[in-house]
């Protein structure tokens, strides 16, 4: 391979992983400083249309690879490739992905090369490539060398910007030829079962809570026969459906403050706080939540917490990184609704 | 059967961590088996109980590793074996699977290693497929089911974890896999286990034993810091509407990289 | 001397603790409201092998020693209270009980399925009418042929309508000069004809825990199944609650433990007049004297175990042991409350159980008074402890396992 850099973009039937791009934004960053061009490839079936959009995304070149061998992604005959085109390249960047984390680590078997997985910043010092690793679930960060070629290098998801894709840059992927036979693999597919599953407390990287406030929405009108309880929950509920539009969106949980849970507005298995979970999500929105102490105990090692609450003395807002003084059924849904555009959603 | 599980000794996950001098510290919290190799453990164990056979744990590491090693014969292991070497400090993660896999060989006879998914300290969770690549064995990562182990066809199909669900693998034995917290909670060790463990005599190996020649670690970490100290300073986002600021705040968490 | 833990109990400690922690923890709040014993925390002891845990291996035990008991009972009870009274009634009151006083036969027949948990175990000394003064008691036993019929009312008795078997004091000679030799020990199948339990509701603490009567109505017990000698009623006892009393001592140690975490916790989390709570020199001296009276307590108990493990009388250590861990405790909780504020006043935190916890074990197994007289009797010499015809076996590793 003549180019110095190496992006490996996971995709499935014709469709990348987002932070493939991201990968790939690295990579440009990466040759820019290093001089150089910058490779990009995908395997699997699909693979050439994927290839074809890395070409849009920057990409000086791009490979792909569609043999049957490689239909389901399977380490093995996915690292053998790798490997085989990564030889005398600078560096092989990866999403933090299942297949890119390990694809990575066993084509650095290969090379005989070091692995870099999970960074959330590079750069170029006296022509080495020097990553950012958090260590210690974050505690720690790490400045990270390898002093072997090419570098293994997973970016993780979020960390780096995804470049701007221009259709007007063009060019034709080349294909590839796989590296081993399907007799030299000792994996097999045999399918899939289940789905991801909703987002639970524990694994989110984004949490929308709602406290005591969600009913209190004095605007809705509950149906008829309801007694004052009942209307009360009636309006919790309506609240924590704005929550949960929000929450899908981002691809995240539901929380709620110990008051919500105790007055019936939503199960105890979403309780966040001193008596309920204790999380640690990237994004942590609080809406309607005054943010007691127990509420904090569960909460207050999110990396940005957001607070939308009407009360401005809510204790919520200290810890806060972005407050919102207001009311949480107006700014909900304008929410989701601007956060839905950003992501394409 | 004979199944290998690899542990590691890590600081405790409650630790506050902090660099003094360049040094990582700890404090005085304690060091322990890493959580997710608890899960390893365990999923060897059941393994043991439904087809027979040996589980023998394995550990990289000083001295101190041996308690790693003793929590997981308290889990039920029948052996366990502690490599350690002078020459082994400041291994990066191929050279602790080059000396794994080189530990795996010399038991000999191996049919399945298990793996937690990472390490909490280094977080790199790459041991278990470089391992598996040295040994070329299949590499079943993240499984959260055995569904079949079969030692006479010599066969095992897993469900993995991934992005998308559950990706369902068979793989040739032997094999190397690594093990989510989906395959259930692991057991307390027994009291019967911690009688053992207590007086078990774990054998030290060191790269002599292995027939290895110092691994070269080619990745470093020259500098290791404590995180910037985070001052919250509130924004308050302020607007004229609930989509003037809902625009706003929208365009903030975006760069906050959170999402 | 020796002041360290071995690693088998380090990691009994751990593991112990890992339970407790795991399982119980995040439940005990809604028992404890409820007033229920959760439902699963008799089967998880039992298999886990914690009601046998300082039992030999031969009569179905786990073959740990006295410091393993109480290291266990010091976790438990930080978690709960209700907990380490499980393992004071079954295995202080009662198991052990049968370990120093049963004869081969019985160990093998009644020792051996509670030690593995197969069967529960209670104590029953104490009557509506005969708390501290035990030679008051009513209960009869009146020998007829191979049986004693039993007559009676047990209360306040832990686990009486969950335990299988219950180690009953009763009195056989009502003519004995001395009441106290006018007392017996008997193994009671709580399945017999004839016998009754139920539980009491209403108590301040201990109320995920199970506390009720037994009565007893022309209940035939055989005579097989008593245990020591006619007349040795009170010595049985008193060892009983020689045994019990370092598991409330031990178990008294975990309650401050918890209370000094939660402070800690609580003092460092809390801010006020712009600064954590921790940096006052008032509640700096509360946490002090928790720290003080956590090492203290702990070190009594473990010297109580380790005079067990010896097979050294320990009536004395073991009383003060009590003495000073339950009261100590009660002031612990006291004090994490005040230093929780009115958070520490409603159940949202943890400390205002373990103050309703705290004062029953001020009570029972000797109330502090009595503690009180016997230290003093210990100090005067009036009082000395004689040798038992049974004493409680010493540690010894090869033999338990």
């Amino acid at each position: 391979m003549s180019n110095k850099i190496l992006v490996f973009i996971d995709q499935k039937n014709g469709k990348a992983n987002q932070a493939s791009w991201e990968a790939l934004g690295a990579g440009l960053m990466l040759a820019g400083k290093l001089g150089g061009g910058v490779t990009a490839l995908a395997l699997g079936s699909g693979s050439q249309q994927v290839a074809a959009e890395a070409l849009h995304y920057g990409a000086d070149e791009a490979l792909y690879c569609d043999d049957a061998t490689l239909a389901d992604y399977r380490a093995e005959p996915y690292a053998s490739l790798v490997s085989s085109l990564a030889r005398g390249a600078e560096a092989v960047l990866f999403p933090t992905t299942t297949a890119g984390r390990e694809v990575a680590a066993m084509a650095a078997v290969d090379l005989d090369t070091g692995v870099m997985p999970d960074v959330t910043a590079l750069e170029v010092e006296g022509g080495q490539i020097v990553a950012t690793r958090p260590v210690y679930a974050g505690k720690l960060i790490a400045k990270t060398v390898c002093s072997a070629k090419p570098v293994m290098i997973t970016t993780r998801i979020r960390a780096f910007a995804k470049p701007t894709a221009d259709a007007s840059r063009s060019g034709s992927p080349r294909a590839v030829a796989p590296a081993v036979s399907e007799a030299d693999i000792t994996t097999r597919v045999t399918g899939y079962t289940g789905s991801a599953g909703g987002v639970s407390l524990n694994d989110a990287a984004v949490i929308v809570s709602g406290g005591r406030g969600v009913s209190n929405n004095p605007k809705l009108s509950p149906p008829a026969g309801l007694d004052e309880k009942q209307a009360e929950i009636w309006r919790a509920q309506q609240g924590f459906r704005l929550v949960g539009d929000l929450a899908s969106v981002l691809g995240g949980a539901v929380g709620a403050s110990r008051a919500a849970v105790d007055a019936g507005y939503i199960p105890y298995e979403h309780q966040v706080g001193q008596t309920g979970k204790v999380v640690s999500p990237d994004l942590y929105i609080a809406a309607g939540i005054s943010g007691a102490i127990q509420h904090q105990a569960g909460m207050r090692t999110s990396k940005v917490i957001v607070a939308i609450n009407k009360d401005p003395e809510a204790p919520i807002f200290k810890m806060a990184r972005f407050g919102v003084v207001g009311d949480l059924y107006e700014i909900l849904p304008a929410l989701t609704e601007a956060l839905r555009k950003r992501l394409g959603k | 059967m004979k199944i290998v599980v690899c542990v590691k000794q890590v600081p405790d996950s409650a630790a506050k961590m902090t660099v003094e001098n360049g040094q990582v510290s700890w404090g005085e919290a304690p060091l322990v088996i890493n959580p997710w190799d608890e899960y390893a453990v365990e999923a060897a164990l059941v393994q043991k109980e439904a087809h027979g056979g040996d589980v023998i744990a394995v550990s990289l590491g000083g001295e101190s590793a041996k308690e790693a090693l003793k929590h997981a014969l308290a889990m039920g292991c029948s052996e366990a074996v502690l490599i350690s070497d002078p020459a082994l400090a400041g291994a990066d993660s191929q050279a602790v699977a080059k000396a794994l896999a080189a530990a795996i060989r010399k038991i000999g006879d191996v049919d399945l290693v298990t793996f937690g998914r990472q390490a909490i300290d280094g977080d790199m969770g790459v041991t278990a497929a470089q391992t598996a690549r040295i040994l070329g064995w299949p590499a079943l990562t993240l499984v959260s089911r055995i569904s079949q182990l079969d030692s006479s066809s010599r066969t095992i199909q897993v469900e993995r974890s991934v992005e998308d669900g559950r990706q369902v693998v068979q793989g040739k034995l032997p094999a190397v896999i690594s093990v989510v917290k989906d395959f259930g909670e692991p057991r307390y060790p027994s009291f019967m286990g911690i009688r053992k463990a207590s007086r078990a005599n774990i054998p030290t190996w060191g790269l002599g034993d292995l027939g290895l020649a110092a691994p070269v670690s080619v990745v470093s970490w020259p500098k290791v810091e404590n995180p910037p100290a985070r001052e919250i300073k509130t924004e308050i986002i302020a607007g004229s509407s609930a989509q003037e600021i809902a625009e706003q705040l929208a365009d903030k968490l975006l760069a906050e990289k959170v999402l | 001397m020796d002041f360290e833990l071995t690693d088998e109990h380090r990691m009994v400690q751990h593991m112990v603790r890992e339970f407790a922690q795991r399982e119980v923890a995040p439940v005990i709040k809604e028992y404890d409201r409820k007033q229920e014993m959760a439902p699963f925390v008799l089967d998880r002891m039992a298999e886990l092998g914690i009601l046998g845990i300082c039992l030999p291996v031969r009569y179905g035990g786990q073959g740990m020693d006295y410091i393993a008991l109480g290291l266990a009972c010091e976790e438990l009870e930080a978690v709960d209270t209700t907990l380490r009274v499980v393992m004071s009634v079954h295995v202080g009151l009662n198991s052990l009980g049968l370990l120093q006083w049963g004869t081969e036969e019985q160990k093998q027949r009644l020792l051996a399925p509670q030690a593995r948990g197969d069967k529960i175990a209670c104590f029953g000394l104490t009557e509506p009418g005969a708390g501290s003064d035990v030679a008051a008691l009513q209960s009869r036993a009146v020998r007829q042929g191979d049986i004693y019929v039993l007559n009676g009312e047990k209360m306040w008795i832990s686990l009486a309508s969950k335990a299988h078997h219950a180690l009953v004091v009763a009195r056989t000679d009502p003519d004995a000069p001395d009441p106290h030799d006018g007392l017996s020990a008997f193994l009671v199948e709580l399945d017999t004809p004839g016998v009754t339990t139920g539980d009491i509701h209403g108590k301040l603490g201990v109320r995920a825990g199970s506390t009720g009567w037994i009565a007893f109505q022309d209940t035939p017990v055989p005579l097989e199944n008593r245990i020591g000698e006619e007349g040795e009623g009170f010595k049985i006892a008193m060892s009983c609650l020689d045994n019990g009393r370092y598991t409330v001592a031990a178990g008294a140690t975990g309650l401050i433990r918890a209370c000094l975490e939660a402070s800690l916790r609580y003092a460092k989390d809390r801010h006020a007049f712009g600064r954590e709570i921790g940096k006052f020199q008032l509640i700096q001296q509360k946490i002090a004297y928790m720290v003080q009276s956590y090492d203290a307590a702990r070190l009594l108990y473990l010297r109580a175990g380790w005079m067990k493990n010896r097979g050294l009388r320990n009536t004395r250590e073991t009383s003060l042991a009590k003495w000073f861990a339950t009261d100590a405790s009660f002031e612990a909780a006291s004090q994490a409350i005040q230093i929780h504020g009115a958070y520490g006043y409603s159940d949202e935190y943890d400390v205002e159980r373990y103050l309703r916890n705290a004062k029953g074990a001020i009570i029972y197994e000797g109330t502090s008074e009595i503690h009180q007289l016997m230290q003093a009797a210990y100090a005067l010499e009036y009082r000395r402890d004689a040798p038992l015809r049974c004493e409680l076996p010493p540690y010894d590793a090869a033999t338990w396992q």
